[in-house]
């Protein structure tokens, strides 16, 4: 049944400004489904039902006293690596296990600033680490448009809130594309912004050179409106950008008539596309030249390499940045007896799951002296190759578009043995993450089974405005994004 | 056979910046003294998703150091991580330089026994201090205040071969750290730390021997025991016919002796590599001019100067220099132009003031005496207004509270008696009193002399002008020959 818990964003605060409804009404009704679905979806890992009513009743005094804030009343739920104070924050870990944060992540705060309701923290692979949300210290995350099938990851607990409606939108990280897939998976929109356009502050590290925040939403619209509030110089963190944030949802409908749109002939052949993606990804790029833009095939010619970079790259720094984790300061300790180093070795080997210490050990590999240059250097002069091939392409284009990924949600256990496998889901959302361009996914179609298919939108550095507005054009056009999952 | 030892310093020197390293909290100079783990926030901690920033001020006095040494500065800084595990390092990693350090190719000249001596330095890079681990009763307690305040380590080439140049070269850097501005140099608050990498190889011998590392030498005294025993452990060892292993050594104060940490084979792979927090801090050629002007004039050549114009004695011009605040007090002093010899007012800050500073834990500026008052005070000095004792007790009321001397000179009457006429008056009235002491003058005992001067300033409370009784004393005692 259709309630309020499914509107978007964007409908929610019309009706929320004709007073038409509350944020209390607002906020119970995504309360209710959680109530109705949550058992057998588990997006979240830590509901806080008490504290969202509260801050929605507050939201509706503010609004009657004349305030005005761009997501006053608004339901959110947010993934559990980012900060929140006094809330738990466990990043899927269950070395961080009651660690309660005594700070808000700069995300967070701009959510709050703008008046959002902060509902609770939602699953994830542990440390974001995966592809299926099965990596998660807290058990698993259901897709909901078929419970047997994972809602990708890592942000699949945020995916999987919006898709069913137990949130209105959500906040993700992306690291190498986990936003986008579980989007795709999901049946929502997925935004990566550009690496720098949002603050990591409170971001708890995967891999700093590759994590963004990023919006999850059930349209492109309502994306637009949360990066709005979410982008911005920050001076808590030196790689983000001091660009000025424009009003993203502005000009959103200008259309892409002569817009150049250039199509990756290395997303497309032998990549291990399932039929319907390919059909899905054939019909959206007809639309696309149906609504007057103009198609262009180019390649991306180091993209075979960019698996491969990734997995250096990202392990080496999550190497380190989970060594604070060290059962020395919060989190869990696990010191039965013995030496420093055996609770070190106690406390990690028993807190952090089996992918996390796998690709610590790869990081560690690969920074370790005698394997470094062959390693860590040659993957970012791949990396710089990689970057060069975004250049070139923008040279000739305005926005590239290919699959969000090469397969439609898989079975829940299906690549938990082959991690080889399960890596190569990313083969389509690595590359654009290396360069740190903004890139996005949008519903565009089903496959036979009913489960969703996404499309990739890609621009160039720090233009989320033309981003935005070529995938708000075919979303306009397709309408794939109103299908809304039924549990059963 | 004789050996040769080789000797390299590295030096860690924290920084007095307002803030830490790659945070907002304060810097204290010394955390021991503070409530534990209270100037500590979410970055100096590591909590989970805290990031650092770099702070630009500890880039700046970076550079001003660069300068000092005449090294080659980095245009564009790379931060990298140092990875190791340890409760100290809240991380798991320390923020430090590694590929591309902020200054390489530099020297320092330092003054030995044979004069001048260029050391090679051949890095200086921007790092953090880790906490502090305090072991009580089978626990380990941390305190944080100190974690994330910024340090300059500075490294020496291994061009050293006396425990003499080593203790020189440490103390030379010392004073140009203070000078500059960003250490107090206070070695028992560890503001400053030393680690000496030393062999020995046989004189005649071009090839160097197998280096030991000694680590954690807090003091100059502890930097130069160790090197020496260090030293002659070596040359024990090859005289014989043992090896030298590789390895990091401790130093036992209690016990005067290093002790191996660990081998190398034991030693860590840090793993460094670029931080990807922090993007590389670039620094324009007009960055480094502004600085270049700010660079204060050194101690050493401070202390050519000071004995070329003021003629001072090397050892006082050392004292002097060694801190800029009493080498420009000394300066200010004498360029109130007293009619006295600089190295008169020289003696007087090494002397008395330095005394009194130690006495009273102060330093000159905390303390009441300023050039203009120091000069005044010795003005009446040299006059004979006052006396030395007398003078030195003004000295001590100046320093503990500031009161102008000419006032207290007034206001206790303590203003030298030198008339003639007075003097004359009271040297009579003591001779003619002790009779006895007069007979033994006469016949020849001296020394009855200065027991008459004792009497005399008994007499007026130590205000007599001594030169000025001692001349009359005698005249008057010589009259009594012939009456
Ligand atoms: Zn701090």
């Amino acid at each position: 049944m259709s309630t309020l818990a499914d509107l978007t964003i964007h409908e929610a605060l019309d009706l929320l400004d004709s007073r038409e409804i509350s944020a209390f009404e607002l906020t119970q009704a995504v309360l209710s489904r959680v109530a109705a679905t949550e058992d057998r979806v588990h997006a979240y890992l830590n509901l806080d039902a008490e504290g969202a009513l509260a801050q929605a009743a507050k939201a509706d005094k503010e609004r009657l006293s004349g305030l005005q804030a761009a997501l006053l009343g608004i339901p959110i739920a947010v993934k559990d690596n980012i900060s929140t104070q006094g809330i738990e924050t466990t990043c899927g870990s269950k070395i961080l296990k009651g660690y309660i944060p005594p700070f808000d992540a700069t995300a967070i705060k701009h959510l709050k600033d703008a008046g959002a309701v902060i509902l609770g923290k939602t699953n994830q692979d542990e440390f974001a680490m995966g592809s299926s949300t099965e990596n998660s210290g807290y058990g698993v995350t259901h897709n909901p448009w078929n419970l047997d099938r994972v809602p990708g990851g890592s942000s699949g607990g945020s995916a999987a809130a919006v898709s069913v409606g137990e949130a209105l939108g959500a906040l993700g990280t992306d690291t190498g594309g986990s936003v986008r897939q579980p989007a795709a998976f999901c049946g929502i929109v997925g935004l990566r912004p550009s690496y720098g356009r949002i603050s990591r502050y409170g971001l708890i590290a995967f891999a700093s050179s590759l994590d963004q925040i990023g919006p999850l939403t059930r349209d492109v619209e309502d994306a637009a409106l949360l990066l709005s509030v979410l982008a911005g110089a920050d001076p808590r963190d030196s790689t983000c950008r001091p660009n000025p944030v424009p009003t993203y949802t502005e000009g959103l409908d200008t259309g892409i008539k002569g817009l150049r749109i250039g199509i990756p002939t290395d997303y497309l052949a032998g990549q291990g596309i399932q039929p319907a993606v390919a059909k899905a990804l054939k019909e959206a790029l007809a639309c696309l030249e149906e609504a007057g833009a103009e198609l262009v095939e180019l390649r991306l010619p180091h993209t075979q390499y960019g698996i491969a970079t990734y997995y250096l790259i990202a392990t080496a720094e999550a190497s380190t940045n989970l060594a604070r984790f060290d059962g020395v300061r919060y989190g869990i300790r696990i010191a039965e007896e013995g030496t420093l180093e055996q609770m070190y070795a106690q406390t990690r080997g028993q807190g952090l799951g089996e992918e996390v210490k796998r690709r610590i050990m790869l990081g560690t590999y690969t920074l370790s002296a005698g394997y470094y240059d062959a390693y860590y250097i040659k993957a970012q002069k791949v990396r710089t190759l990689i970057k060069q091939d975004f250049d070139q392409a923008f040279e000739q284009v305005d926005i590239l578009v290919g699959p969000t990924t090469p397969t439609t949600a898989f079975k829940l256990g299906e690549h938990i043995t082959d991690p080889l496998q399960m890596y190569l889901e990313d083969i389509f959302t690595i590359p654009p993450a290396l360069a740190g361009i903004p890139c996005m996914s949008v519903p565009c179609g089903f496959d036979a089974e009913g489960l969703p298919v996404g499309l990739q939108f890609m621009a160039p550095p720090m233009e989320e405005a033309q981003l935005l507005k070529a995938a708000y054009a075919y979303e306009k056009m397709t309408r794939w994004n109103k299908r809304r999952p039924v549990l059963c | 056979m004789k050996y040769e030892a080789v000797i390299g310093l590295e030096v860690h020197a924290q920084v007095h910046t307002r803030t830490k390293m790659y945070c907002g909290c304060p810097v204290i100079e010394d955390t021991g003294q503070l409530e534990p783990n209270t100037y500590v926030c979410p970055v100096c901690l590591a909590l989970p998703g805290a990031l650092p920033v770099v702070n630009r001020r500890v880039v700046e006095l970076g550079i001003l150091t660069g300068l000092a040494l005449n090294g080659t500065l980095q245009p564009v800084n790379v931060f990298a991580r140092k990875s190791y595990f340890y409760p100290d390092l809240p991380k798991g990693y320390q923020i430090s330089q590694y590929e591309l350090p902020l200054m390489t190719n530099g020297y320092l000249e330092i003054e030995t026994s044979n004069g001048i001596k260029k050391i090679g330095i051949t890095r200086l890079h921007m790092e953090e201090d880790t906490a502090k681990l305090y072991h009580e009763a089978g626990k380990t307690l941390i305190d944080f205040n100190r974690a994330g305040i910024p340090l300059l380590e500075i490294v020496s080439a291994p061009e050293m071969h006396t425990v003499e140049e080593v203790k020189a070269y440490a103390m030379t850097l010392r004073d140009v750290l203070v000078t500059l501005g960003l250490s107090t140099g206070d070695m028992e608050k560890g503001q400053i730390r030393f680690e000496a990498n030393i062999s020995v190889h046989p004189e005649k011998s071009q090839k160097l021997g197998t280096r030991t590392e000694v680590k954690n030498l807090n003091s100059f005294r502890a930097l130069a025991k160790a090197t020496d025993y260090e030293i002659q452990r070596q040359i024990s060892l090859l005289r014989d016919g043992e090896m030298v292993i590789q390895q990091t050594m401790g130093w036992d104060e209690q016990q005067g002796k290093t002790y191996p940490q660990r081998s190398k084979e034991e030693s860590h792979d840090y793993r460094y590599f670029p931080d990807p927090d922090i993007p590389p801090v670039e620094i324009p050629t007009l960055w480094i001019e502004e600085i270049r002007n700010q660079l204060p004039e050194l101690p050493l050549a401070k202390k050519q100067r000071f004995i070329k114009t003021y003629r001072l004695g090397h050892y006082d011009a050392q004292l002097l220099v060694a801190d800029y605040v009493i080498a420009d007090f000394f300066e200010e002093t004498v360029g109130r132009r007293p009619n006295l010899s600089p190295q008169d007012i020289a003696n007087w800050i090494t002397g008395e003031i330095f005394r009194l500073l130690k006495e009273r834990q102060l330093t000159l500026k905390e303390s009441g005496i300023t050039p203009p008052k120091l000069a005044k005070l010795l003005q009446l000095w040299h006059t004979g207004t006052i006396n030395n004792n007398v003078t030195k007790v003004i000295l001590a009321e100046v320093f503990n509270t500031g009161i102008d001397p000419e006032v207290i000179v007034k206001r206790e009457g303590l203003a030298q008696i030198s008339d003639a006429q007075t003097l004359n008056t009271l040297i009579d009235g003591v001779i003619t009193a002790h009779p006895q002491q007069v007979t033994q003058y006469l016949h020849g005992k001296h020394a009855v002399l200065s027991w008459f001067m004792g009497q005399v300033m008994k007499e007026t409370q130590g205000k007599a002008n001594p030169k000025e009784v001692q001349n009359l004393l005698r005249i008057h005692l010589e009259q009594r020959r012939f009456s």
